[in-house]
């Protein structure tokens, strides 16, 4: 994708600098108020508490320290346990991998099975789906509480599996759908003809296609699922809840003297590995943005 | 929501066959789940959905008409709980925030990410960098994003302290401790969250615009801001269409936002229809409240989505 | 191979009537071009006698065995598509295997037959790449390898060489045109490019909203089309439609398109029913290669040659010949006449009408008389 300009000349003279260089300066300064928030979590996770309260809020620490995120990673107080966030890191791992995988799975299944061998009524069952992206969470809070109790699965990590499996349904047949659709359909007729199954088609000419969808499906469901907090704080009990809600309690709660480094430590952790996905896969992330922009 | 994905390759085709491949009937069981596998695959997803979204639905409703406190009852009691929500001064304010707040953060949102997607029109160098920095805000949570502008917007040790240590002792900037202007905050931090996005809807869509259209204008002698006003974004109309609606749907929906940031106070000064369900619902014992003030949101999503999700499928006719 | 007979087939969606019953029959080895414009359903007819779309009421029979009922893989037919629908995960030899493959066959049976084919359409070299490295022309071949490989019953084309560029398209059409007949296996052929049709086809069926206009050998359609519809479709420059009056001077029938003194075509050999449509409205079918220059010597041996007096308004050399607009009593037609011919635009000059070659149609029904 070119720039829109691109087709025009560039423009000439002084007037013409002056104007490319505030068009920087304007840039770079929305970019410092972008980055700003997550420098601050940094740079103050790394300074000491007396640090922090006689330097001043934009200072590089003087002295690096690694004991605010140790300190966080295992000792800090979530309540009355004081574990710190890794048990809670680790919940938040046995959730999203399999809540990915199943929702995903379904996803491409769904959407190969809505475009390539339409049925009557097939868009209404999309549309019925599709809606389910944009569903106040708050609609369903009580039954599925109510529900998750009736299954046993309350307060556990299979019960969010489960929640965001459901909810993440939407998301991923979506992609998988408006992918598949452009997808000539002659390849399945040829594989048909060819004598392939459905099955056969599905995992032999579909699935191998799919690579760049299925990268952007994944990282977003575990974007989105790694973020949750609602469902986290609304069904999850005690030593099960997902780090989100970990890192909230820990930094809404702590009582006697604040430490803030230990809360952006603990706020890094939480936020590191949907970071990390972030610029390593950045272009696929934005891709599902773009595609089915919808956070709960 | 834009209905597009990346795309594959298009289909050529003239006479592409409607429907698609369908083989033939023919007898036997086995042919038979042959016939139907299709919908059989579909079929416990759909099952899921229609149960853990259409279900709940219906259950949420029913409970809003019985009078339901800690533990639903099933008796119905008519329409009680939407009386007592529309006499409760909280959800008053709850309204009154989501007002406030969708319309500025949709608003600013709109403003900032399009002055960013045009700015970044302008062949930038490193441009690849400015987007991922503008849009990383999106691939963080807000209960982590939260707690550092929780810090930077706190009197005592964020911005006013920075302000004021640097000789400026009379500066204020308390809006967060205020309970008129909490509310504001939550705008600051959300517009921060989400400008990126809207600046990467729109400069996909102003990658898809017809660069001989520009051509024309600029030889016509059009200047470059007239080509953008007068030209360019009224070619996208859509994608403002699809931005607000994704907009709009988001600030019904806040939550962790509020919570990470203001936990709605002070008091329940910066409350939004979503704390003041869960608040209903789970701490106060008031689950017909509750259910009834979900109910009001899921209204209020539906009648921004429905008509989109209309035009969306029925003009794109892209099956 | 095998022989193909479709019987009063048709096809609804929901309330449209897609293909109103359709009848052809083929002998084995036949090469059969379903022509017509998009729409007209010649692609749903392909994909029902492939197996691809269910059969709203009729029946097909591939060997005198009926298929409506059978799976596409069970019905030893091969199919070539527009798009070529080549596995973009696989390799070229993949690909031609596949179906072979999915039948089960052991790995150095199914290398054996992929290196025939490749062989015979001279892609070997090609085996190892992914479609995405071919061009235009070898995709297309590649997908003729895949429907060869099984060597089936019956080969279906749909519009196999639309997305190649014209001179490619050229060299397929001929290359198609030996590889049927050295197999001689019998061919369905979906176009819309009357060329194709003309030189490859043994019959065209011609479609028109989901009915066949006429079903016969290329050179019988062309030159007697049961109707306008197939006149004009086929044929380029297209045949000239002129609106006359059947009527008889002297002995011999003909048709007046003016009141001036050339006014009057007699017909060589009128068809049978031509007397009861005598003083009645009748449109003359001409074709353009049948209006010439006028040339004394050729007219003289031949009785069925009429002479008229013409203006030319426009000529349009192609090199081969020349497509001149004369105005033939008020009537503007297309004449195709030699490049050596030495007429001038805006002047007028003697042409010469092949009356033997001409067609006459009902003016109401647009059938032929």
């Amino acid at each position: 994708m070119s720039s829109l300009t691109s087709a025009l000349p560039p423009a000439q003279g002084t007037g013409a600098r002056i104007a490319r260089w505030s068009l920087y300066l304007i840039l770079l300064l929305f970019a410092a108020y972008y980055l700003l928030p997550l420098l601050l979590m940094i740079a103050t996770s790394f300074k000491s508490p007396e640090e922090i309260r006689t330097g001043s809020l934009l200072s590089l620490p003087r002295d690096f320290s690694l004991d605010a995120w140790s300190y966080a990673w295992n000792r800090a107080c979530i309540g009355a346990d004081c574990r710190g966030m890794a048990p809670y890191f680790l919940n938040s791992l046995v959730i999203v991998g399999p809540a990915v995988i199943i929702s995903t799975f379904f996803g491409a299944l769904n959407g190969y099975a809505l475009t390539k061998w339409r049925f009557r009524g097939a868009n209404i069952v999309f549309g019925m789906i599709l809606f389910g992206s944009f569903l106040p969470s708050q609609v369903i809070l009580l039954p599925m509480a109510q529900t998750l109790g009736f299954l046993g699965l309350a307060g556990s990590a299979g019960g969010l599996i489960l929640v965001h499996v459901v909810y993440g349904l939407a998301f991923t047949t979506l992609f998988f759908r408006n992918y598949y659709v452009s997808i000539p359909d002659d390849l399945v007729k040829a594989a048909t003809i060819d004598g392939a199954s459905f099955f056969q088609i599905f995992t032999k000419i579909m699935l191998p296609l799919s690579l760049p969808i299925l990268v952007v499906t994944i990282i977003w469901q575990f974007t989105q699922i790694w973020n949750d907090f609602l469902f986290g704080a609304s069904f999850a009990a005690g030593g099960a809840q997902p780090v989100t809600v970990a890192l909230n309690n820990l930094v809404n709660t702590t009582t006697g003297v604040k430490q803030y480094n230990v809360d952006m430590a603990a706020a890094m952790i939480a936020g590191l590995p949907t970071l990390v996905v972030y610029v390593l896969a950045g272009k696929y992330f934005i891709r599902g943005l773009t595609a089915g922009s919808v956070k709960g | 929501m834009t209905l597009q994905t990346p795309s594959y390759r298009p289909a050529a085709g003239e006479e592409a066959a409607p429907g698609s491949a369908t083989p033939p009937k023919s007898g036997g069981l086995r042919a038979l789940a042959q016939r139907h596998l299709s919908k059989l695959v579909v079929a416990p997803s759909f099952a899921a959905i229609l149960l853990f979204v259409y279900g709940f639905i219906v259950w949420t409703v029913y409970i809003s008409f019985t009078n339901s406190k800690m533990l639903p009852s099933y008796e119905l009691v008519g329409a009680d709980a939407f009386s007592k929500l529309w006499r409760i001064e909280r959800w008053y304010v709850a309204i009154e925030n989501l007002l406030i707040f969708g319309g500025l953060f949709i608003g600013i949102s709109l403003i900032v990410g399009i002055l960013l997607a045009v700015l970044l029109d302008q062949r930038i160098r490193g441009e690849g960098a400015l987007r991922t920095i503008y849009l990383y805000p999106m691939a963080l949570s807000f209960i982590v994003t939260g707690t550092a502008w929780k810090w930077i917007l706190n009197p005592g040790i964020g911005v006013q302290q920075f302000v004021r240590d640097l000789g400026f002792p009379g500066f204020t900037f308390d809006w967060i401790v205020q309970q008129d202007t909490a509310v504001y905050t939550l705008v600051i931090a959300a517009v921060w969250q989400s400008s990126g996005f809207v600046m990467a809807l729109f400069l996909a869509a102003l990658r898809g615009v017809d660069q001989e259209i520009i051509k024309a204008a600029y030889l016509d002698g059009a200047s470059l801001p007239r080509i953008y006003w007068g030209i360019v974004l009224p070619s996208i109309r859509p994608v403002f269409m699809s931005a607000f609606v994704i907009l709009a749907h988001l600030a019904v929906k806040s939550y962790d936002l509020v919570v990470a940031l203001t936990g709605g106070g002070p008091g329940y000064a910066s409350d939004l229809p979503a704390t003041f369900m869960y608040e209903m619902t789970f701490r106060r014992n008031q689950i017909a409240i509750g259910s009834a003030s979900a109910l009001m949101m899921l209204a209020t999503v539906v009648a921004i989505i429905v008509p989109y999700l209309y035009s969306e499928l029925k003009g794109g006719k892209r099956v | 191979m095998a022989t193909l007979s479709i019987n009063n087939v048709r096809k609804q969606y929901g309330s449209v009537e897609v293909l109103k019953g359709i009848d052809l029959d083929l002998t084995d080895g036949e090469f059969l071009v379903l022509l017509g414009p998009s729409g007209c359903g010649k692609s749903t007819l392909l994909n029902m006698i492939a197996g691809l779309e269910t059969i709203s009421a009729g029946e097909i029979r591939i060997d005198q065995r009926v298929v409506n009922e059978v799976h596409p893989k069970d019905r030893d037919i091969a199919m070539v598509f527009q798009s070529y629908a080549l596995y973009p995960n696989m390799t070229v030899a993949r690909n031609i295997g596949f179906s072979l493959e999915m039948r089960g066959q052991a790995k150095p049976e199914r290398e054996g037959a992929v290196r025939r084919v490749a062989r015979l359409l001279q892609i070997e070299h090609l085996l190892d790449r992914k479609p995405a490295q071919l061009s235009g022309g070898q995709r297309q071949r590649v997908a003729m390898g895949r429907a060869l490989v099984r060597d089936p019953k019956v080969f279906l084309f749909d519009e196999p060489l639309s997305n190649l560029d014209a001179k490619l398209r050229v060299d397929m059409r001929t290359e198609i045109k030996k590889l049927h007949q050295r197999l001689g296996t019998t061919v369905v052929y979906v176009t819309h490019d009357q060329i194709e049709a003309m030189t490859l086809a043994s019959r065209i069926a011609i479609m028109k909203e989901g009915v066949v206009q006429q079903f016969a050998p290329p050179q019988e359609v062309y030159e007697r089309p049961a109707n306008m519809y197939v006149a004009s479709f086929i044929g380029s420059p297209t045949m000239n439609f002129v609106r006359g009056t059947l009527s008889a001077e002297g002995d011999r029938l003909g048709v007046s398109i003016g009141r001036e003194r050339n006014g009057f075509l007699p017909l060589f050999q009128a068809p049978e029913q031509a007397g009861s449509w005598l003083g009645q409205e009748v449109i003359l079918g001409i074709r353009p290669e049948a209006i010439t220059c006028y040339d004394p010597a050729i007219a003289a041996g031949n009785p069925a040659l009429v002479k008229v007096a013409c203006g030319v308004n426009v000529l349009e050399p192609t090199g081969a010949d020349t497509i001149t607009y004369v105005e033939l009593n008020g009537h503007e037609v297309v004449a195709r006449i030699k490049p050596s011919d030495r007429v001038a635009e805006g002047g007028t000059a003697d042409f010469m009408i092949d009356m033997a070659r001409a067609n006459l149609f009902d003016p109401k029904t647009e059938q032929r008389i």
